[in-house]
């Protein structure tokens, strides 16, 4: 019972932190109907920046800003570098893929295979209570930043004219623009929060990992599309309550049956949820049924 | 052309320019020394693949991340069956060890394409994606796929009978060039048959499809296991000629450039997965030899090493995809129809291969198989 506790309370702040990742990919695939599938690339690259800065300072905070300054900068170049070519989903993925083997190929080349060690900026030790461990000060730190962040996000999408200049042209793009928005804007605008927003996740489940190293996101990055998939591509709720589903379960399957079987948990939990229930659980009904 | 050929297009045709095909590239490898047919052999399995994955992608709109491991799969199958016929036969226990590749990578495919049957791009995509990272975890759980170190397979020697004619890489090279071509020859006649033509039509409009009696789920599962035998067959040529199968050889790294190889070449072509897959096999090397002799320390040059070629793939993929996205085949067959075009009538082009210019060219038609993306709800 205890360890099953502890797996859940570690379960828990890993799975906000998916939830943060495959909140990026949401916002990008709601402002551009294109699957980022560099984000993971482009978070390793933030999270190298981060590190360097942070042990240039010493201090972990000036490196996260760091790091999401980079990631939002990198989310601009990306979008208006390379993305707005992409005229089809399959261009957007096919030209994602490319970034990946630049990014990650050019990482190997400056920085080299080896894993950085990350230092949490807080104690990682639980705590516990009765004798019962059930999370780490990281943990807390996690879950705080991660939950406030996605308020904030909230916030500024339904309560500010930024916000709703966003959503508009997500949804009707054309529309939109008869009325003055400029689209092609908004849509760097989610580009670059998405991305800084991604950057943040990978710095913060970092030092839960081995460590940094250009590969290092590859599976935060099946893991947060699974999240996505899950809670609906469409639906940044569906993000948050399948990010700590699926955090639990991976912590469940890693403690009880192995962390070498957590890859393969999730490539049956994303088939079954494939065959199932495609549009993903949280998603609303599109259109009338009867 | 010439008057060899049969006139009209069709299967006598595809299998006369198959085996000459294959002929001249047997007759080729005496021109070659023993490395170079080496890597002739891993082209020709590098073949099966982008062939593979270049119908699937061009002709069906589908997008595999996954083909690495698909391949992979029918690596093992081609070394679990090899394995289990010690005593039979050579011909009989390679025979037997394609088929058992060829049966396993069918049935990964028909998983995979049954879940992805119903989405488009980006689920299928990522679906694919997650196989590959998932293969070491599988390798190493599932018992009898031997973990880290992969399984090996046994040597198929040179037949007696041949053994004072050719060396082995020469034979290996003559194997892996005539699996490859009754693969690319049966690929050719579905291409341009009637489920090459039911592939398209899913592909550009499934709903227009499906009112013309085309069942687009069914035409979509078919593809992704005709694509995933294809790969499958190439793992086993590559399993034959490296005597072994492991999981690290069929990384992400090895997806992702299988992916560059059908893109450059031009999604749905077979002559550009061909040009695909000597590219994904001749650049690492040559990348690999012009570092080995630049005066770089060696610490730089091992980190360059794996890392230019695939920063090279990446670049001339995300430039392609801006610039051309028909690829080299696509641009080189838009240029030569537009010259066609221009100097007196229409002529007519019996052998024009699959995907002729004209309105199914493969990039831009994309655009209709991508574009209903906001619907994933399509007529189940």
């Amino acid at each position: 019972m205890d360890r099953f506790l502890f797996l859940v309370g570690t379960g828990t702040a890993r799975g906000t932190v998916l939830a943060l990742f495959a909140l990026s990919l949401v916002l990008i695939w709601r402002a551009a109907r294109i699957v980022n599938f560099a984000a993971g690339a482009m978070a390793v690259v933030a999270a190298y920046v981060a590190v360097g800065v942070a042990q240039a300072t010493g201090s972990w905070w000036w490196g996260a800003l760091a790091g999401v300054v980079a990631g939002g900068l990198l989310g601009w170049l990306v979008e208006r570098g390379v993305m707005r070519f992409a005229t089809t989903s399959l261009g957007g993925v096919i030209l994602a893929i490319g970034l990946v083997m630049v990014l990650q190929s050019a990482l190997g080349i400056v920085a080299g295979p080896q894993y950085v060690p990350v230092a949490p900026p807080v104690s990682d030790r639980p705590w516990s209570w009765a004798g019962i461990p059930f999370g780490s000060p990281y943990d807390a730190l996690t879950v705080t930043v991660a939950l406030g962040l996605m308020l904030g996000l909230r916030l500024l999408f339904t309560r500010t004219t930024l916000g709703l200049q966003l959503r508009a042209s997500a949804f009707a793009p054309e529309v939109s623009r008869l009325l003055g928005v400029r689209v092609a804007r908004m849509r760097t605008v989610a580009w670059v929060l998405a991305s800084a927003v991604a950057a943040l996740a990978a710095l913060l489940l970092l030092p839960t990992e081995l460590g940094l190293n250009p590969h290092a996101t590859d599976v935060l990055f099946v893991l947060a599309f699974t999240v996505a998939v899950v809670g609906g591509l469409d639906s940044p709720g569906g993000a948050l309550v399948a990010g700590i589903g699926v955090g639990v379960l991976m912590s469940l399957v890693t403690g009880y049956l192995g962390a070498g079987l957590t890859p393969i948990a999730v490539l049956a939990l994303l088939v079954l949820v494939l065959l199932v229930r495609p549009q993903g659980i949280v998603s609303g009904v599109r259109a009338r049924l009867a | 052309m010439t008057g060899l050929l049969p006139a009209r297009p069709g299967l006598p045709r595809t299998v006369v320019v198959t085996l000459l095909g294959a002929l001249v590239a047997v007759a080729g490898t005496f021109l070659l020394d023993p490395y170079r047919n080496y890597q002739l052999a891993l082209v020709a399995a590098y073949l099966c693949a982008t062939a593979g994955l270049t119908v699937l992608v061009g002709l069906s709109g589908q997008l595999s991340l996954g083909h690495s491991a698909l391949m992979a799969a029918g690596g093992y199958g081609y070394a679990l069956t090899s394995n289990a016929l010690p005593a039979a036969p050579a011909v009989v226990r390679f025979l037997a060890a394609l088929l058992g590749a060829a049966v396993l990578s069918g049935a990964v495919g028909l998983l995979l394409g049954l879940a992805g049957a119903r989405l488009h791009g980006p689920y299928l995509a990522g679906l694919t994606l997650t196989l590959v990272i998932a293969l070491p975890a599988v390798s190493s759980t599932v018992p009898g796929l031997g973990g880290d170190q992969g399984l090996r397979s046994g040597l198929e020697r040179v037949p007696d009978a041949l053994s004072r004619l050719v060396a082995l890489e020469q034979w290996q090279a003559w194997v892996a060039i005539l699996v490859t071509a009754a693969v690319l020859g049966a690929l050719h006649v579905l291409v341009q048959g009637r489920t090459g033509l039911r592939l398209r039509a899913v592909r550009d409009d499934e709903t227009a499809a499906a009112l013309a009696g085309v069942a687009p789920g069914r035409a979509k599962v078919l593809a992704f296991v005709v694509s995933s035998v294809a790969a499958g067959l190439g793992g086993a040529v590559l399993c034959f000629v490296t005597q072994s199968v492991t999981p690290g050889g069929y990384g992400l790294a090895t997806s992702l450039l299988l992916l560059v190889a059908v893109v450059v070449g031009g999604l749905g072509s077979l002559a550009g997965a061909a040009v695909g897959a000597v590219l994904v096999v001749l650049l690492p090397w040559l990348v690999g030899t012009v570092v080995d002799a630049l005066p770089v320390p060696t610490e730089l040059a091992q980190r360059l090493d794996g890392n230019l070629a695939l920063l090279v793939f990446g670049l001339l993929l995300v430039v392609l995809m801006a610039a051309a996205p028909t690829g080299l085949v696509g641009t080189w067959r838009t240029r030569r129809a537009r010259r066609a075009r221009r100097p007196g009538p229409r002529r007519a082009d019996p052998g024009a291969p699959p995907p002729a210019p004209g309105p199914s060219a493969p990039p831009r038609a994309d655009v209709t198989a991508g574009s209903p993306l906001s619907g994933t709800e399509s007529e189940a």
